[in-house]
């Protein structure tokens, strides 16, 4: 009897023992219940906690709200262990402030050789390892191929900045709205200005910008001129500095405009926010890359989108990491790549990509030399937003292209 | 003895004064007066919020906020809003409560009706003005549209968009004042008003002469509260604008969130933030020692 009750003690305290190693990991993300990216999630976690016994808890914030919290909720005592990140300045910051951990000793070579080598280091600082990519995507011209066809034109054979100028001239001539973009937001219309500037200075311009200063050199000057020129065809919407984003995507969901500059998350965006709910149909919707310019410096198969994924903060356990290269791994990033929620980044994921405009995005993004991320993102929130700015002010003509430049670098001087 | 009964005497004299006054004097000192010395602080600082600020840049902050023009815009703007809240929403306010400070049948439906808009949240108001607005499914839009006619973008043009949030500020806050102006009608000795109609006095007369002037120092409390509310305008703004297009639709405070807050600038923000501390407290302070003083407030 005596045997019996020590056994049961002693399996009574190992399992006490067991549950205080348990670990929450505290997981902060975008995405919501009804989101595609949320299945992939939710198995995840399911598997993990099956398998190790610790518990993450996910909390979900939409985007703005999770860039402006994150400072505060990063030092404060119930920081999340995982958090959602577009990379580039912000990150920067946050690894000067001391905010993200060096997890590069725990994520070994024979993990990062799985993900795709554009995408691999793009969650390093000054050597040091502070998170891992999630996903990529890239910004391409979308376009509504009834309205196209209705107008006589064919967007896939757009290769330079002027076939894009005289395809914009024969929708509007038939009465079409060329292009939507939510100027309410700003951001959308950066894309134009900054996809010029891939194409007009490329990626040595931009590292030399970023290092140097020189906002304001000729081969940016030159992509304001050419974004007027595209400006001066009146292409966008009636009122589309009053429309946000999501409704410039509804619009081209809702088959009420031709074209639409934007990210790959807006396969699944304009789809849902259309009135039907369905979007346009895949057959009767295409996709081509922003064109060339004019004595570009840039390579034309330079691409402009994200890659995203998951900074590691400072007093994340180790557990935190561990789950992290689980979730990142081929069976949830294949689960993500087939649902159509993302394009992956672990490699061979990409061969469950059902979505056609996905697999020749990925493509896209292979074959580049150079993948700009978002300006207004990797050059930080300050800088990045008085390009945002220029940006829009360029699209209602008050400022020139060279006050525009102007602008970027005495925010960049600002800095420094 | 003496000193204790001194002692004694003063606790008695002082403890309910000292047990009410420093909870309230705590919480006011933590989450008032400190911010605000934080802030001004924090203003001769470069820094983004993240760790401690290091990179002293003296009135370099205060510097780039005097040259730039989206901030003088910004501070136009909050001229703008409070002239219009002056001049056109009080006086509209006061129109309205001379008629519905009687009561005859309807009175109260009408009051109702008028002080709905304040009821309101200011986000739900602004979002309701934003579909009110739209060109294309908008009830400007439709109304336009029983004209043959496309309608203008009004949020969107850089003329106008100012014009269409003073018209927001204008309808969400009169019936406020409406109410405080009824209320102080009402308290007004039905005694006088009758003297009034003896004497002779018709309905224009009595309201210029008697009630108007009876009213005042409702009216300087409306004045008031309208300066300072017009200063502070954000909530409004943000759904309807968001400070656009193109920046010419900011107040002092959708600048110091754009600019500071939203672009991790908070040393920069601090210092906007100052200004429109001094600005407010400057205002408050002159009409405390005029328009206030002068009615015996003080």
């Amino acid at each position: 009897m005596r045997l019996i009750k020590l056994f049961l003690s002693v399996i009574f305290l190992l399992g006490i023992s067991f549950n205080a190693n348990a670990v929450t990991i505290k997981w902060l993300g975008l995405a919501q219940d009804d989101s595609a990216h949320k299945e992939d999630i939710d198995a995840a976690i399911a598997d993990w906690e099956a398998k190790t016994g610790h518990e993450v808890k996910w909390q979900y914030m939409a985007g703005p709200d999770l860039k402006l919290k994150l400072p505060t909720m990063l030092q404060s005592d119930d920081a999340p262990h995982l958090f959602y990140s577009w990379g580039g300045g912000v990150m920067f910051d946050q690894a000067d402030a001391g905010f993200l951990q060096d997890i590069s000793a725990m994520v070994p070579d024979s993990y990062l050789e799985n993900l795709s080598p554009a995408a691999a280091d793009a969650f390093t600082y000054k050597g040091e390892r502070v998170g891992l990519p999630n996903l990529f995507n890239q910004v391409v011209f979308w376009y509504n191929k009834d309205l196209t066809e209705k107008a006589g034109v064919d967007p896939s054979k757009v290769v330079m900045w002027n076939d894009l100028l005289e395809v914009v001239k024969d929708i509007k001539d038939a009465g079409i709205t060329p292009i939507c973009v939510g100027g309410k937001n700003k951001w959308p219309i950066h894309f134009y200005w900054t996809l010029l500037h891939v194409r007009n200075g490329g990626k040595a311009a931009f590292f030399d910008a970023l290092e140097n200063g020189g906002w304001d050199r000729e081969e940016y000057i030159k992509s304001g001129y050419e974004f007027q020129q595209l400006v001066d065809l009146e292409p966008f919407q009636d009122g589309f500095m009053a429309v946000e984003y999501g409704d410039a995507s509804a619009a081209f969901g809702n088959g009420e405009c031709a074209l639409h500059l934007m990210g790959s998350w807006d396969y699944n965006g304009a789809k849902r926010r259309s009135t039907s709910g369905e979007g346009i149909p895949d057959d009767r919707m295409g996709t081509f890359q922003f064109p060339m310019t004019e004595n570009g410096k840039g390579n034309p198969s330079d691409t402009l989108g994200g890659i995203n994924g998951w900074l590691v903060s400072k007093n994340a356990p180790k557990e935190a990491v561990d789950f992290l290269m689980h979730y990142i791994s081929m069976k949830y990033q294949s689960m993500g790549a087939k649902s159509g929620a993302y394009m992956p980044i672990y490699k061979g994921a990409e061969t469950e990509m059902g979505n056609r405009f996905f697999k020749q995005q990925a493509l896209n993004v292979a074959n580049s030399t150079f993948h700009s991320i978002f300006w207004d993102q990797y050059l930080g929130r300050d800088i990045g937003e008085v390009v945002n700015d220029v940006s829009v002010e360029l699209a209602t003509k008050d400022i020139t292209p060279e006050e525009a430049c102007q602008r970027v670098q005495e925010a960049w001087e600002f800095n420094q | 003895m003496i000193k204790k009964n001194i002692t004694s005497a003063f606790v008695e004299k002082y403890s309910t004064i000292i047990i009410f006054l420093v909870p309230a004097l705590t919480l006011f000192t933590v989450f008032v007066v400190m911010p605000i010395f934080e802030a001004a602080y924090f203003s001769f600082y470069r820094w983004n919020g993240m760790g401690a600020p290091e990179k002293y840049v003296g009135f370099k902050n205060y510097a780039f906020l005097f040259k730039n023009g989206i901030f003088l815009n910004a501070l136009k703007n909050n001229f703008w809003i409070i002239f219009v809240s002056l001049f056109i929403q009080l006086p509209f306010a006061l129109f309205l409560a001379l008629f519905l400070a009687n009561n005859f049948r309807g009175a109260a439906v009408f009051r109702s009706l008028f002080f709905l808009p304040y009821i309101l949240a200011e986000i739900v108001a602004s979002l309701i003005w934003v579909y009110i607005y739209k060109g294309d499914y908008g009830l400007v839009g439709a109304i336009w549209g029983l004209f043959g006619a496309d309608a203008p973008w009004i949020t969107a043009d850089k003329e106008w968009a100012l014009t269409a949030i003073l018209i927001v500020v204008v309808w969400k806050y009169f019936g406020i004042h409406m109410m405080i102006m009824i209320s102080g009608l009402q308290g007004i000795s039905k005694e006088v008003i009758e003297a009034a109609k003896i004497d002779g006095a018709g309905p224009v007369t009595t309201a210029l002469r008697i009630k108007i002037p009876i009213l005042w120092p409702t009216i300087t409390l409306s004045i008031f509260l309208s300066t300072l509310g017009s200063l502070q305008l954000f909530d409004l703004i943000m759904p309807l604008t968001m400070g656009g297009p193109s920046n010419v639709t900011h107040s002092m405070v959708t600048y110091l969130y754009d600019f500071g807050v939203g672009r991790m600038r908070l040393g920069f923000g601090s210092a906007i933030s100052v200004v429109i501390f001094i600005i407010c407290f400057v205002v408050a302070l002159i009409y405390q020692t005029t328009i206030l003083k002068d009615k015996g407030y003080n």
